[in-house]
């Protein structure tokens, strides 16, 4: 059997500023991104071959790949946009890294933009079908559900939740490029008002405008080696059944999608360096880390709170904010993070990080990926 | 601006029928025994094309619960606070609902036994529970 491992790497990352573009639109955003993603890889923009964008979520848009394309100027092999809601991005990486490696292409980009900051928020507010009629609206409440079955199944305390938002506002404060650079207490957090119970304010994710870009090419082929970080692990695994029609709310797909992953990456669960989790809610944080088999069923936060999940902690989480506190942006920012941490680059590093673990999931935790990288050889 | 109302289509009619009727129906599998709802053509299970509409006993247990205390659409300002909750009928299928006790969930568990209430808002009749002792 053959395997992607270190077969393809990051080579280059950029992104707008995280927070509100009145005057820009999501092909604005993205051209900046890519601009200096391609920059960052020591590449062309003719050597581009593969455009892959995750759609966005506030605008769903048929051919939106090829408006991105057309932006860029580019007639690439491979185009499309994607939907895996939030997991698309790293679902769009492990498609570059196949259609890489089986000599399709060789450099792709991957980006996302939106502004439902300064545009509409519809889709998070939204309807949700027939069930609307018994007032179900709005993502946020179907985290709610997830939320409220931790805390009663498992005896969890608000702390444990608070744990996750205020490490993530902790880092966020000191990442220049955060949205929002606030630090948060417990006290704070706790005080904090009910959106959907029982979620508070600061359980939520940001809600940012902003544009990022990657791009993905063969390892042995990179410009610059010594800052190519190699994709050693990815993994995919989708929940598809709706919240309520779940056998078992506090198990997903998410665990096969790490099994995937760390088998392709061929480590332990404690070799890891640090982790880049998709922080949508913090009950997302705790699932995920039970998930992926990095603390007992029902222990994440408590975890969390007694080793830390600072820099210098058990397991340094969400180092530049997430989308708690650096940008609410749909993943590519938890890549992009994962690569500066690897290549020594981040403004809250590790100690010679060895792997990084990076989650992306969609919708309510109905859709799965995994990425782990390595340190640039 | 008003609730919004379900899409009736020839697929989840008998639902709606049954309900105007005082009864909360599901659809069970002719061929794998699989029962579910929302209404699907084929069974999501064996993906059988062939099945019966059943009425539920009405009784089920609370899985989730969550309290809204911001309100996504105008209609529902006067509302809040109010609670959707997700049952699990004792024939198996899930759905979403709200527990008419308590707005705000006070009594409420994970587990809690409840029991059908159909009640009627707007000509519309919805599927709401109330816990059983």
């Amino acid at each position: 059997m053959t395997t992607l491992r270190g077969k393809t790497a990051i080579t280059g990352v950029g992104h707008t500023s995280w927070g509100k573009h009145p005057d820009r639109d999501r092909l604005s955003l993205m051209t900046e991104a890519a601009a200096a993603a391609i920059a960052d890889a020591g590449l062309e923009k003719g050597q581009i071959d593969a455009v892959l964008v995750k759609m966005a979520n506030s605008a769903p848009s048929i051919l939106w790949g090829q408006k991105v394309a057309e932006a860029l100027g580019l007639q690439p092999a491979i185009g499309l946009s994607l939907d895996q809601g939030g997991a698309a991005c790293t679902g769009l990486a492990t498609y570059a890294a196949l259609a890489i490696e089986a000599g399709m292409i060789e450099n792709a980009l991957i980006l996302y933009a939106d502004t439902p900051r300064t545009g509409s928020r519809a889709a998070m507010h939204r309807p949700r079908g027939d069930d609307a009629v018994m007032g179900w609206y709005s993502v946020a409440a179907g985290y709610a559900m997830l939320h409220r079955a931790y805390r009663e199944t498992y005896g969890a305390n608000d702390e444990d939740f608070g744990i996750i938002a205020v490490q993530a506002r902790a880092h966020g404060a000191a990442n220049p490029h955060a949205h929002l650079r606030l630090p948060l207490s417990m006290e704070e957090y706790l005080s904090g008002p009910l959106v959907v119970e029982p979620m508070r304010r600061d359980d939520c994710c940001l809600v940012s405008d902003g544009g990022a870009a990657i791009v993905i090419g063969a390892t042995s082929r990179a410009a610059d080696r010594s800052r190519a970080v190699p994709v050693l692990g990815l993994g995919q695994g989708q929940e598809s059944w709706e919240v309520h029609l779940r056998p078992d709310l506090l198990q997903t797909r998410a665990q096969a999608s790490a099994e995937m992953a760390f088998r392709m990456a061929g480590i332990g669960r404690g070799d890891i360096s640090f982790a880049q989790l998709y922080d949508c809610f913090t009950v997302t944080v705790l699932q995920t880390l039970e998930d992926y088999g990095l603390a007992p069923r029902g222990q994440a936060g408590a975890r969390a709170r007694g080793e830390g999940v600072g820099v210098d902690g058990w397991l340094p989480l969400n180092t530049s904010g997430g989308l708690l506190s650096e940008s609410g942006t749909p993943g590519l920012q938890l890549i992009i993070e994962a690569v500066r941490q690897l290549r020594g680059e981040a403004v809250l590093q590790t100690p010679a990080p060895r792997f990084g673990l990076v989650s992306n999931q969609g919708g309510t935790m109905h859709t799965h990926a995994t990425m782990i990288l390595g340190e640039p050889q | 601006m008003t609730r919004p109302m379900p899409e009736i289509t020839d697929i989840n009619r008998p639902y709606w029928d049954g309900l105007a009727q005082g009864e909360l129906r599901f659809q069970r599998c002719d061929g794998c025994g699989h029962a579910w709802l929302p209404a699907r053509t084929h069974c999501p299970q064996c993906l059988g094309a062939r099945a019966q509409w059943q009425v539920a006993s009405g009784r089920g247990q609370i899985v989730s619960w969550v309290v809204y205390h911001r309100a996504y659409a105008p209609h529902l300002q006067d509302q809040i606070p109010y609670n959707v909750a997700i049952v699990a009928l004792e024939e198996g299928p899930r759905m979403l609902t709200n527990i008419t006790d308590s707005a705000t969930g006070e009594g409420f568990a994970i587990g809690a036994p409840v029991e059908l209430t159909i009640e009627e808002e707007d000509g519309l009749h919805l599927p709401r529970f109330r816990l059983r002792a």
